[in-house]
């Protein structure tokens, strides 16, 4: 399997797409922001079906209206918390414009599914490197905005009293997150970039207590998801984003009954 | 006696006599061109333990949300210290009443007050050799040990409190600021969490300010009571303070004060004035 060409880029592009997608979802997780990483995916579709329309690269083209995405959510900050609603339309219009670009653009259909479902095995050697490039970006933003985005997260109050400026954080952050989630759009496609963005990194906050392994944890599922899906779509010839959509939810359900198991084995140790 | 007290906050921290912890000189506060607290003047000292009192929306919050640098004066001069407010103040630390979002984390007690030492600076959050040994301070200062390492979302809310109030005492602060720490909470862990806010006062000798609504909570661990109302306060002790007078006008009403064992109920003629508040709280 690894004597193909397309199949060493595969796995190093999924490792790379899934150790960032892992490490940022746990802090997307943790601000309850799911669902905006969710929105900003299909805002990214529109961006790359444009792009490709006017003969870009949909990766930036989806880089790009991610981050627009990010820039919009920003502004409004705080004024998003619970328009869900809101938030769902404005993210249908963004597949629906998608839809009318691909529309326009007839010249390949196959663009379409690649977007929406991802299509790892089709990575080339430029655009891994695109992936690296990004991914080394927005893993130094985090560790750069690491401290008070924590802080901020836990506890917003305190930390605006002690200094922290919430806005810019939280702006900061949903601008790592538009080049996260289109990274995860190249690897399972933009409609599950939940899979990789949020599947981990649930299952890693509720297996460990410490912060820094949850990290660690939901990059590491994440990479073994990723190649494990990889691998087992090699072996059917099923697409590869079924695979680690499944695995991300077998690994999500496992770790929930897990938990359950630990707590009940912290319960008798607290009563010895 | 006020008059001095604001001649040596105006002295600054190198002046002759140490500054009062709190130094309010005409103070005005306005919250969304609302003006809630007109002309206040009040010196707290350094190791004083404040009560604060009034009915919602007098005013209590806000005045920490200014003591904090969150909020400017629309009038009139408040001193921290002798110094102008400023947001990221070492000085002060802080117990919001807004409760953090993160009571369903499996997070630990330990990594949750963590995140609150220097989180306000940029970079990777570790600690060093020396925040740890702080983190593991204010912990133990509160009696969290056991806490530590268990996971938020199976603490109680006297639990959680204790931590957050470990939180507050990072970065060895001499005012705390603690807003409304005993709503919705058990009254056995309600005089928990006076006990050991009184003796961490008294160990340590910071000031403390503890806004809440039953006064009779406090009382033996408070050294002084401030009481708003109607953009007005008073500031004495219990006997001072707590009466029909003072009361009547800081609410604009007529109110009655009543002792019964040891307990001070205040009262109008619609009802007690206190349950009124707790009902608001459940």
């Amino acid at each position: 399997m690894l004597d193909y060409d397309f199949m060493r880029t595969a796995f190093a592009a999924g490792a790379i797409v899934a150790i960032v997608a892992g490490t940022v979802g746990v802090f997307l997780v943790l601000r309850n922001l799911s669902f905006a990483g969710h929105a900003l995916s299909h805002v990214g579709f529109a961006g790359a079906t444009g792009a490709a329309l006017v003969g870009m690269s949909p990766l930036w083209g989806l880089v790009a209206f991610s981050l627009l995405g990010a820039a919009a959510m920003g502004l409004l900050g705080e004024k998003l918390r619970g328009r869900d609603v809101a938030v769902g339309i404005i993210l249908s219009l963004a597949l629906g414009c998608g839809v009318l670009f691909l529309h326009l653009y007839t010249a390949y259909a196959s663009q379409a599914t690649a977007l929406l479902f991802g299509n790892v095995l089709g990575v080339g050697g430029a655009t891994l490197r695109v992936l690296l490039a990004l991914a080394i970006v927005s893993l130094a933003a985090l560790a750069a905005i690491a401290r008070p985005l924590i802080f901020a997260t836990l506890e917003p109050e305190l930390a605006e009293a002690k200094g922290v400026r919430l806005r810019l954080v939280s702006a900061l952050f949903l601008a790592i997150v538009a080049i996260a989630v289109a990274e995860a759009a190249q690897v399972v496609g933009v409609l599950l970039v939940f899979a990789l963005m949020v599947g981990p990194p649930a299952a890693a906050l509720g297996l460990t207590t410490r912060l820094g392994h949850a990290v660690a944890l939901s990059a590491l599922l994440g990479l073994v998801e990723t190649w494990a899906g990889i691998a087992l779509a090699y072996v059917t010839d099923w697409p590869t984003s079924f695979w680690i959509v499944l695995l991300s939810c077998l690994v999500y359900f496992a770790s929930l009954a897990a938990r359950r198991i630990i707590a009940l084995g912290s319960e008798g140790a607290a009563f010895p | 006696m006020d008059a001095l007290a604001t001649q040596r906050a105006r002295s600054g921290p190198r002046g002759e006599v140490a500054a009062p912890a709190l130094a309010l000189d005409g103070l005005a506060l306005a919250r969304d061109g609302r003006t809630v607290l007109g002309s206040v003047n009040a010196v707290i000292a350094p190791g004083e333990f404040i009560g604060v009192f009034g009915p919602n929306g007098a005013g209590k919050t806000t005045l920490i949300h200014a003591i904090l640098g969150l909020l400017r004066p629309a009038a009139g001069s408040l001193r921290v210290f002798g110094a102008v407010p400023r947001r990221g103040n070492r000085d002060a630390g802080y117990l919001p009443q807004q409760r953090s979002p993160v009571g369903d984390l499996r997070l630990c007690g330990r990594d949750f007050v963590a995140s609150a030492f220097r989180g306000e600076r940029w970079g990777l959050p570790l600690l060093g050799r020396a925040g740890r040994r702080e983190v593991d301070w204010a912990i133990a200062t509160v009696e969290a040990e056991a806490l530590a390492a268990r996971p938020l979302c199976e603490l109680s809310g006297g639990e959680r409190q204790r931590l957050l109030l470990a939180q507050a005492l990072l970065g060895k602060p001499r005012l705390l600021l603690l807003d409304e720490p005993l709503v919705s909470l058990d009254p056995h862990f309600q005089h928990a969490v006076v006990a050991l806010v009184g003796r961490i006062q008294r160990e340590l000798g910071i000031t403390v300010l503890f806004t809440a609504h039953d006064l009779n909570l406090l009382l033996g661990t408070m050294d002084r009571v401030l009481y708003l109302g109607r953009g007005q306060a008073a500031l004495g002790s219990v006997e001072e303070v707590m009466t029909s007078e003072v009361l009547s006008r800081l609410y604009g009403m007529p109110i009655e004060v009543l002792r019964l064992k040891g307990r001070i109920l205040v009262v109008s003629a619609q009802g007690e004035v206190e349950a009124e508040a707790h009902r608001h709280d459940a």
